[in-house]
């Protein structure tokens, strides 16, 4: 009988416990198992996809891209102008944009225009008291050209700078939108320096952006939470840990456990269990890339166009596509892929015809065919899965209209120094964008000064028509106008046929069903604080 | 003793510049530097490489390369990384606890479990304990370690869900690195749970390194208790009357283990050898997985001052063994 009354008081004690409401809410953690490490917390310096990944969360620039696309929008600049001759842009700052803090620093002031001129004064200036620190470097400062296009930044008041270029540039604005361009607090370097710990900067981040740094254990976790000050929307989450897993297949594993909610890069081979498991969902879009086969326009016979387009008519590129890319691919019309603007749809695909070819090959006085090399890359790249393979089932496509082509390859480095100084007949190649601006694939592929022996194509093509419209697309600031002319430059370089555009490698994003709101980035950018988890 | 010891320590130096040459030739052998790695499809002007490589010292021949770093180890300095421009010693100080709390979980298990199975399987030799035992250690012995982390990982932690995937504690918790052994620091940490999330954490990758040790322990424990237990002193011990368990134990084990810990000390370079694939696949973050990245990197300061380090402990280590011989049997010091 005593026995029976303990354990009903127990069972409602136990009951009672269940009905009393948790003294606090369950915060709300995402888990992203990143593919690896950052070198370190500043994207200035350390350019790959890792670090910028890693830093999106905290820093802010003074250009964004709107959520999804390519498009440039207001950042930490709520809007700025552009003079008519497109030589001054005066960026208006938001003043109520809060700075983070940590151990070593709490912000007296908001991000003003002190912190735009330091953070591309680090980077421009050699005599700025931070450029060495962290070694330097700057790639992609150097890389987008800054040094050379600019003029000068000036501080007009607290909320005013203003950029002034050598000459017009319209893919500045999407440079400010670039990983590299984030802007650091002055005021902490300056706390740093005082502490004689400058290289804390790069280490511990103090920024503008939806999260905060909280830590970083190397090759492990770094752990963000949500920054309840950020001027613009708060995140739905109250927590950011980024958990590092090289392994692709141990990062799936990690999201079918539910140990991580998001998991990049899967093994192509997994996608199709991916697909099929419900816990799970798939997203996916082309990534800001192409793969071609660029023939070299300064040599014979690829100096004649029906050359170049027999070729193209001889390429079963379907093949390729299922055989190299295994559905990770889409196929290619354009140099640019669909996601970026002034994508022009309207041109059609040359389709597979070996006769044709022969036909073309016959009328440019090859009715034998020639012979030529085929370079392929040594290594796997975003946009060519396997160079080699794909090399080889050209070989066996080009055999059948006559033309004989030996593969060629060589150490990465050494190869793409070989085809830049045209030492090739075709050569596997590819690119990834940086900037989402169409000029960064149309003039460093194919522009009449990366034509020359050394330069950054590898058709060597300069089509003065097409170059006379890409130069001219360059100056105008009117977005409208720019995607008429490069509309135009795409129908021109498509009747060249200068290159065979081959894919566009897809990029899948692996993620639990309890996650909603995420939109995948043309540029890859990774936003978390749009995202919900439920 | 002394005399031994002050031998021992005299080949040092030599394998000390011997690891070092290698290393250094070897990733200087491999197409690309640090540059080139982190130059893509963009190339980069001319002038920008010089000054880079100006930097980094690559525009010096390989010798004075060479002998610039060999001075710099001399004098104590292992260089800053290219990549993270972090002192190596700094990096390699923050990793390594992770790998030695993995390799001495790993070796614990092997000696716990490989050591009884090796004795049991001596004294009934012969029996299906012994047949099934030996077939098992040579599978557990030849078994790729990438494999079975992940069928580990399957089995258990997918399937099953009884162990964590991967990590070394839970995300949830946020011990900071006192002494960087997670079981010490999650110990003393307010964190109710961290403890049981790190030993949780730590299961898999133990067995899954501690394996082959295993296998290997077991089977030399067999071979030296077998040569032993039929030597005449064991038969004497036994006709003095003393019990079967003592004279296996304290006559034929003490005898046995001087090859076992030959073994144990060999098994040291292949527990490191294995820390690297078993850090991979459960994103251990240790310097086996450092090292991996270096390589792809091209860091060639990490690459160089992590292998000086690592090699730098098999060397102890294997001093160490030489000199527990000493003590298991004094008669190898003369």
């Amino acid at each position: 009988m005593r026995t029976g009354w303990i354990v009903a008081a127990a069972c409602a004690a136990v009951l009672a416990g269940a009905a009393v409401p948790p003294a606090q809410a369950k915060t709300k953690t995402l888990v992203y198992c990143s593919e690896g490490s950052p070198e370190n917390f500043n994207p200035m310096i350390n350019t790959t996809n890792t670090t910028f990944n890693a830093n999106s969360p905290v820093y802010g620039r003074l250009a964004d891209f709107n959520d999804g696309t390519t498009e440039v929008a207001p950042g930490l600049a709520g809007s700025w102008d552009v003079a008519a001759d497109g030589l001054t842009i005066t960026f208006h700052l938001r003043h109520d944009v809060k700075w983070h803090s940590n151990r070593y620093f709490k912000p007296t002031r908001n991000f003003n225009a002190d912190d735009v001129l330091f953070s591309f004064g680090r980077q421009w200036k050699d005599d700025n008291p931070y450029h060495h620190v962290s070694g330097g470097g700057y790639d992609y400062f150097n890389d987008m050209g800054l040094p050379a296009l600019l003029e000068s930044i000036d501080r007009i008041d607290d909320d005013t700078v203003r950029f002034r270029l050598k000459q017009p540039q319209a893919p500045f604005l999407a440079d400010m939108a670039m990983d590299f361009a984030a802007i650091q607090s002055k005021e902490y370097a300056d706390t740093l320096a005082r502490l004689g710990r400058p290289e804390l900067i790069d280490q511990e981040p103090i920024g503008t952006g939806p999260f905060e740094f909280v830590a970083y254990q190397k090759d492990s976790t770094i752990r963000y939470r949500a920054f309840r000050d950020f001027w613009g929307e708060k995140p739905k989450i109250d927590a950011l840990v980024f958990a590092i897993v090289k392994d692709p297949a141990v990062r799936l594993a990690k999201l079918r456990a539910n140990e991580c909610q998001i998991a990049p890069y899967p093994n192509p081979a997994d996608l199709p269990s991916i697909r099929a498991d419900q816990d799970l969902q798939l997203l996916s879009q082309p990534g800001l890339n192409i793969g071609y086969l660029a023939f070299n326009n300064l040599r014979p016979p690829f100096t004649d166009r029906r050359v170049r387009q027999a070729i193209t008519y001889a390429i079963d590129r379907a093949a390729i596509l299922t055989a190299i890319y295994q559905g990770a691919g889409q196929p290619a019309k354009n140099l640019i892929p669909p996601t970026l603007w002034s994508y022009n749809d309207s041109v059609q695909d040359w389709p597979y015809d070996p006769a044709k070819a022969v036909a073309l090959l016959a009328e440019a006085g090859y009715p034998n065919g020639f012979e030529t090399t085929l370079w392929a890359m040594p290594v796997q790249r975003p946009y060519n899965p396997d160079a080699r393979r794909m090399a080889e089932m050209m070989q066996a496509d080009l055999a059948r209209i006559g033309v004989k082509a030996s593969i060629v390859s060589a150490e990465w480095g050494e190869y793409r120094k070989r085809v830049q100084n045209a030492e090739h007949g075709m050569a596997l190649l590819g690119w990834t964008g940086d900037n989402g601006d169409p000029d960064n694939f149309f003039v460093p592929l194919a522009g009449c000064d990366a034509a020359r022996i050394g330069g950054g194509s590898a058709s060597k093509w300069c089509n003065p028509a097409f170059e006379t419209l890409v130069k001219q697309a360059v100056v105008l600031t009117s977005q409208a106008e720019r995607a008429k002319l490069y509309e135009q430059a795409q129908l021109i370089m498509h009747a060249e046929a200068p290159f065979v555009f081959i894919a566009h490698s897809v990029v899948f994003l692996p993620m639990r069903k309890e996650v909603s709101g995420f939109r995948m980035s043309p540029v890859g950018r990774l936003r978390f604080d749009r995202l919900e988890l439920k | 003793m002394l005399r031994f010891l002050l031998r021992r320590l005299g080949l040092i130096v030599p394998t000390f510049v011997g690891v070092t040459l290698l290393s250094f030739l070897l990733i200087h052998l491999v197409p690309g530097d640090p540059i080139e790695v982190r130059v893509g499809e963009h190339g980069i002007a001319p002038a920008r490489l010089a000054a880079l490589r100006h930097t980094f010292g690559l525009d010096q021949p390989l010798w004075k390369q060479f002998l610039d770093y060999e001075a710099g180890v001399v004098t104590g300095g292992l260089g800053v990384s290219v990549v993270t421009r972090q002192p190596v010693w700094d990096e390699f100080a923050t990793l390594f606890p992770a790998t030695l709390e993995l390799s001495l979980s790993a070796i614990t298990l092997a000696l716990l479990v490989g050591l009884p199975l090796g004795i049991v399987a001596a004294v009934k030799r012969g029996s299906v304990f012994d047949t099934g035992l030996m077939g098992v250690s040579v599978t557990g012995a030849s078994m790729p370690i990438f494999w079975w982390g992940l069928m580990m990982i399957l089995v258990f932690s997918v399937t099953l869900g009884w162990t964590p995937v991967s990590g070394r504690i839970g995300d949830m918790y946020d011990v900071p690195p006192w002494t960087g052994f997670m079981l010490i620091d999650s110990w003393f940490s307010d964190d109710e749970g961290a403890f049981s999330s790190a030993v949780s954490h730590l299961i898999l990758p133990a067995i899954v390194l501690g394996t082959q040790p295993l296998a290997v322990v077991a089977r030399m424990t067999r071979s030296a208790m077998l040569e032993v237990l039929g030597e005449d002193y064991i038969r004497t011990a036994r006709a003095k009357g003393l019990s079967g368990g003592r004279v296996v134990v304290v006559h034929g084990l003490r005898n046995a283990l001087i090859p076992v810990v030959t073994v144990v000390g060999l098994q040291v370079g292949a527990l490191l050898g294995g820390a690297i694939l078993t850090e991979t696949i459960f994103s251990w973050p240790g310097v086996g997985h450092w090292l991996v990245e270096s390589i792809q990197r091209r860091d060639y300061p990490v690459l160089q001052g992590g292998t000086l380090l690592v090699a730098s402990l098999v060397i102890l280590v294997n001093l160490a063994v030489d000199m527990l011989y000493g003590v298991l049997n004094p008669r190898i010091c003369r």
